[in-house]
């Protein structure tokens, strides 16, 4: 769907994960949920794709099918125009390196009992990459300058560190390889508002400096306007609406995204207080089995029946 | 008119293995009838805990009320045992928690859970709550509530959950209402909801409201009041819009600065505050944000400055600020 002249460095094409539906031991069976629903998109080398929605809406499940993280139920996962779906876990390595993940926790996405230096470098001995020990210890001291850290906090531990400072360490971990694709989970969302925008600009740095492409899922919308070249807004599951951040922004065409964006509370007192959200009922206002993206603009689509 | 609470040189700590945590260092402010009070930071900033210190909530060992009064209607309600507290809390002062999923009671319906403080504090009876509760309900917009009353708590969505949270926040029509991060868990659209609530609840019941947040943007549209905390203290406050639209302390500034606003990478790279948030377990001397801050000058890491009215402002916008940020701002021609 895209027409970008470039090849898309990923896609997912029809991506289904259903959970429970399982039979149960006598009959019958459990109930099954559409965590994601159909879903299609490519994003080319270099972009960064937004993925925003309510929570339950299944955005952060797309991202960990994506990864193969989980197995998808049914569609496919091509990575460079190589169909990558369901490969074994050796057939799949070679891929994991190019594709990382960076989550919402940067507490619990530590070893508490590994200083952050062995953490970082801990995907260079996985790989078996950054040869001797001291040179891999050199990678890990230029991959924490890199991301804006003192290489003499190699020998320290997690807890030692600020909110900030651990998803730095987060992020330098899943630059270690080298990949070109990085899934960012709600990657600011815990962190203190003092802290999200230098964590922001690091994003930004990095994919400027080493041409990394994003999927970059948030419900915080300002700064996914502000970060990313495209914008998926998912409900239930389901792609509502995707296409370049400006007109999802500016001409938004699902009733759901104009209610997500009219509830955008805005750091202004003057625009603020005369500012009406609108209503969104969710459950009246399923979108219909068999609507499908429809064009409405230069790369926008939009769900209708 | 005397202030329906103030608050005078509080100052609370904890003492932790890792040493003595000064959590709320000499903070004083005062808080007008059917005012809302709007209170931004980030964690560690003493927002929360200088509003549950007020009425005992926090667990002494490890905490300690190093020194202050808070009145309250007069009342000092750090002199009260915790017999007279329990009068306090829930029927003077309600309150709203920051996640609707750990607050409720899993195993009552939210019938009983709203009705327990009308029964305890207004001795109902059973029937006399029943029809209190349903009111209510309707209140904070719960439609259907005399069916949804008898149901329990996973039978509610978040935000529907965050109604019933805030229904029992205010049965008792108490005179302060505090929502530590009420809207914090929900989704956007959610919130809104929520908000428009709050809004419409102080028109039609006129509760005085302390709002805790870490969002400016909620702030912007709640509250009359702001005050901005940091490491322990109030580094500003004053009316909404003077406090948003001409910042004096340079956190303040700094906070605002680094929101998106609209802007697009490639065209604006955000404003960054540089380094860390404060180490509370160090002696607090001087202002705490002076390490962070561009413009701090040698007296502010040895000197705290103190809460004082901002020149050519509107009438109390407070800051504390040994710089003069205005000049500074228009010496290197950054504008907020």
């Amino acid at each position: 769907m895209s027409e970008s002249t470039m090849k898309p460095l990923v896609s997912v094409q029809n991506l289904c994960k259903t959970y429970g539906g399982e039979k149960r031991l006598f009959g019958g069976s459990t109930r099954a949920l559409k965590a994601v629903d159909n879903v299609s998109f490519d994003i080319a080398p270099g972009e960064t794709l937004g993925l925003v929605g309510e929570s339950g809406s299944g955005k952060s499940t797309t991202g960990r099918v994506l990864l193969q993280l989980e197995a998808p139920t049914s569609g496919d996962i091509l990575y460079k125009g190589e169909n990558i779906t369901g490969l074994s876990k050796p057939m799949l390595k070679p891929y994991r390196r190019d594709m990382q993940v960076i989550f919402q926790d940067p507490y619990a996405s530590l070893n508490p009992r590994m200083t952050v230096g062995e953490f970082v470098g801990e995907p260079l001995e996985v790989h078996k990459l950054g040869g001797s020990r001291r040179e891999r210890e050199d990678r890990v001291a230029s991959l924490f300058t890199k991301v804006g850290l003192d290489p003499s906090f190699m020998k320290r531990y997690p807890h030692e560190f600020s909110g900030g400072q651990r998803q730095r360490v987060n992020i330098a971990r899943a630059i270690a390889l080298n990949p070109a694709f990085i899934v960012a989970d709600e990657p600011i969302t815990a962190l203190d508002v003092s802290i999200q925008a230098q964590i922001v600009n690091l994003f930004q740095d990095l994919q400027d400096e080493l041409g990394l492409t994003y999927l970059f899922i948030a419900h915080d919308l300002s700064m996914i306007r502000y970060l990313c070249h495209r914008v998926a807004v998912m409900l239930r599951g389901r792609i509502v609406e995707i296409g370049p951040c400006d007109a999802i922004f500016e001409n938004p065409q699902h009733a759901y995204t104009k209610a997500l964006l009219s509830a955008i509370p805005v750091p202004d007192p003057d625009i603020e207080r005369n500012r009406r959200p609108l209503v969104f009922d969710v459950g009246a206002n399923l979108p219909p089995e068999d609507a499908v993206l429809r064009p409405v603009g230069n790369r926008h689509f939009v769900l209708e029946a | 008119m005397a202030p329906l609470l103030e608050v005078r040189n509080l100052t609370v700590a904890f003492d932790t293995p890792a040493g003595t945590v000064h959590a709320v260092n000499d903070v004083s402010y005062s808080l007008e009838e059917g005012e809302t009070l709007g209170i931004v930071g980030e964690s560690g900033s003493g927002k929360s805990v200088h509003a549950l210190s007020m009425v005992g909530l926090i667990a002494t060992p490890p905490g300690r009320i190093v020194s202050g009064e808070v009145l309250f209607n007069g009342r000092d309600l750090l002199a009260l045992s915790q017999r007279e507290l329990f009068e306090v809390r829930g029927k003077e002062i309600g309150f709203v928690f920051q996640d609707p999923m750990t607050s409720l009671n899993p195993v009552l319906t939210i019938e009983r859970q709203i009705a327990e403080p009308l029964r305890r504090h207004f001795g109902m009876s059973a029937s006399q709550a029943r029809t209190r509760v349903v009111e209510l309900l309707e209140l904070v917009g719960i439609p259907d509530a005399a069916r949804r009353a008898r149901q329990y708590p996973h039978e509610f969505s978040g935000g529907m959950r965050q109604r019933v949270m805030i229904a029992i926040g205010i049965s008792c029509n108490p005179k302060l209402l505090i929502a530590d991060e009420a809207t914090t868990a929900l989704d956007v659209t959610v919130q809104a909801q929520i908000l428009d609530l709050v809004r419409d609840l102080k028109k039609k019941i006129g509760t005085t409201v302390i709002w805790i947040t870490h969002d400016m943007g909620v702030v912007a549209g709640l509250a009359d009041t702001v005050q901005v905390m940091y490491g322990g203290r109030i580094m500003e406050r004053g009316p909404v819009r003077a406090v948003f639209h001409d910042p004096r302390n340079a956190y303040t500034w700094g906070l605002l600065k680094s929101l998106p606003h609209g802007g697009r990478r490639g065209v604006t790279r955000l404003y960054q505050i540089p380094g860390n948030p404060p180490d509370l377990t160090k002696e607090p001397i001087g202002d705490p944000f002076a390490p962070r801050n561009p413009f701090a000058t040698e007296r502010c890491r040895i000197e705290t400055p103190p809460l004082g009215e901002v020149e050519g402002s509107v009438a109390g916008h407070k800051a504390a600020a040994w710089y003069d940020l205005r000049a500074e701002l228009a010496a290197t021609q950054v504008q907020p």
